[in-house]
């Protein structure tokens, strides 16, 4: 028997509480610039995990800064009716003057948790990113792999039931990012998360994501979508996630001619 | 779910834990290795021959009698007359006398600069108006300062604090603005993400960010402090004053009293010397290795 995606779906969130990410009709400009992301509208059910996959220019990283609201969309409407969504960056940007333990903790104080409670948390947390052994380290003495999991329990920190994610394995080694991602799918499974997770790794967008979206380049559309469907636990070498990711390879080429043509 | 699939995950999670376990181990640098008595002595060598062939060249000077000895006494003279000075009192006085200057007024410029650097960095008004003169400020040497400050001051101890803080204010307030500059503009994201705002972002992300640049700006606001103290105490003197290493210098002039001067002289180089290797260098070194800005060994 094998895990089936509809397995992996939180069991302690109601789905019929709606989306837990909704993108309405959102565009986005900077001044008098060109349009960076045109009407999107994208909604991310409860426990769902979404890969934003597209080539440069489409947007990705504005969209996620939209929705962590660290920025406001021209038009449309942005919401994560459960309140502030986590982030994660490409870097894992933890504070080099503070060891993996307090960088989590700060995560924590700042929203106001008790010295007492915020220790045993971040010891938690760093002990479901496996690094129990790791937690009075400081950054540079971490691997890249270890600094982006302390990255991931900080994140965990902030309580959220949404973690987004801005192609945050994009700087590692292929076999740490293989590890990585096997953690990933355990830790949404276990902490029931919902994650928009942006890309421009096809077959990384497969391999973790329940729904793959495709977006277009200037401006940033959604083009196209697919739903993954292949049981869980995946390997991004099993031919099933081949199958698909040659499928989405020949759309996203035809977006990006599209641009060659144009110009 | 049946018990075998159970069983089959609990397989595969600790497969993944040991896989990364062992990821983590490959990709973790070996320990720091310490071996503190042979770094001391290898960093001990240099400097003790580079002032063994100094002396040396000095003695040769002296017997070549390039000098009458009045204006080039000899080593031994002036280590004999630094014993004296030292038996006597006057030179450590007269080192009390200026340390004790020179540290409240680095203190005071500790307290002014400080603000002044953060105000600079953060207030866009502030930055324009006066951010360019206190840059500048930093390259006018502080002796320029001491006219003014005794027309102003008259002689005395005020108008002594004010050359140092002249001096050593630019380069506290520069090396805040500097540390602050260099905070990597992703760390305030990442505050922001975390739920930082206004004073907290200050506190937790921009101000222990800055350290680096700050301790770096305290290391130079102090040279810069002795150093304006020293061109103070020179022209400033007066009986009710109290003998500082500059009044010395100055009497020895006076005097005509070479051996006087080169102690006093050497009195100005270990004071500097010692703050700066007792307080300031391992305080840089601290921040930066704790950072991993700085490699173990060395």
């Amino acid at each position: 028997m094998t895990l089936t995606s509809s397995d992996l779906a939180a069991p302690d969130v109601v789905r019929a509480a709606g989306p837990a990410v909704r993108i309405a009709g959102a565009s986005k400009r900077f001044g008098a610039g060109p349009l960076v992301l045109d009407d999107i509208s994208l909604d991310v059910a409860p426990g769902e995990f979404v890969c934003l996959l597209g080539a440069s220019g489409c947007g990705k990283s504005t969209l996620l800064n939209l929705v962590a609201d660290l920025d406001v969309p021209s038009s449309g409407t942005v919401e994560v009716p459960g309140g502030r969504a986590a982030l994660m960056f490409q870097e894992p940007a933890l504070f080099p003057w503070l060891t993996a333990a307090q960088n989590v903790e700060l995560a924590l104080r700042l929203r106001g948790s008790g010295k007492k409670e915020r220790r045993e948390r971040a010891r938690d947390l760093l002990g479901l990113v496996r690094l129990q052994d790791a937690v009075d380290k400081r950054p540079h003495e971490l691997s890249g792999g270890m600094r982006q999991r302390v990255a991931m329990a900080r994140a965990l920190a902030q309580d959220s039931h949404v973690l987004l994610m801005d192609e945050p394995f994009a700087a590692l080694d292929a076999i740490t990012r293989d590890v990585l991602h096997e953690e990933l799918v355990r830790i949404r499974q276990s902490q029931a998360l919902t994650v928009l997770f942006v890309t421009h790794n096809v077959r990384e967008a497969v391999r973790l994501g329940d729904r793959v979206v495709l977006l277009s380049s200037r401006p940033g559309r959604v083009a196209k979508e697919y739903a993954v469907g292949i049981d869980h636990p995946r390997r991004i070498e099993s031919p099933e996630v081949a199958r698909l990711s040659v499928e989405i390879t020949a759309d996203l080429r035809d977006e990006i001619r599209r641009h060659g043509t144009a110009a | 779910m049946s018990s075998a699939r159970m069983s089959s995950a609990t397989v595969r999670d600790d497969d993944l834990a040991s896989l990364e376990a062992g990821l983590d181990a490959l990709e973790a640098g070996p320990e720091e290795r310490k071996d503190r008595g042979r770094r001391l002595l290898s960093a001990a060598w240099p400097p003790v021959v580079a002032v063994a062939l100094l002396l040396g060249v000095w003695e040769m000077a002296y017997r070549a009698g390039v000098k009458p000895t009045y204006a080039l006494p000899s080593p031994a003279d002036v280590g004999l007359r630094l014993v004296d000075q030292l038996r006597d009192g006057t030179l450590l006085e007269a080192m009390g006398v200026s340390l004790s200057r020179g540290g409240l007024g680095f203190l005071v410029a500790l307290a002014i600069g400080t603000p002044l650097g953060l105000l600079i960095a953060r207030v866009r008004p502030v930055r324009r108006g006066i951010g360019p003169l206190v840059s500048g400020l930093q390259s006018l040497p502080s002796v320029a300062w001491v006219p003014a400050a005794i027309i102003f001051f008259g002689i005395g101890n005020a108008a002594i604090y004010a050359v140092i803080l002249l001096g050593a204010v630019p380069s506290i307030a520069n090396g805040m603005v500097s540390g602050i500059d260099q905070v990597p503009p992703l760390y305030s994201r990442v505050g922001r993400v975390l739920g930082a705002r206004g004073w907290d972002t200050a506190r937790f992300v921009l101000l222990p960010a800055a350290l680096p640049g700050y301790v770096g700006g305290l290391r130079q606001g102090w040279a810069f402090s002795w150093r304006s103290l020293m061109a103070a105490e020179l022209i400033v003197k007066s009986p009710e004053l109290g003998t500082g290493l500059g009044q010395l210098l100055e009497e020895g002039r006076f005097l005509q009293d070479m051996s006087l001067v080169f102690a006093g002289i050497l009195g100005i180089l270990v004071v500097g010397i010692a703050v700066e290797l007792l307080l300031f260098a391992p305080l840089e070194r601290r921040v930066l290795r704790r950072r991993g800005l700085l490699l173990a060994t060395r």
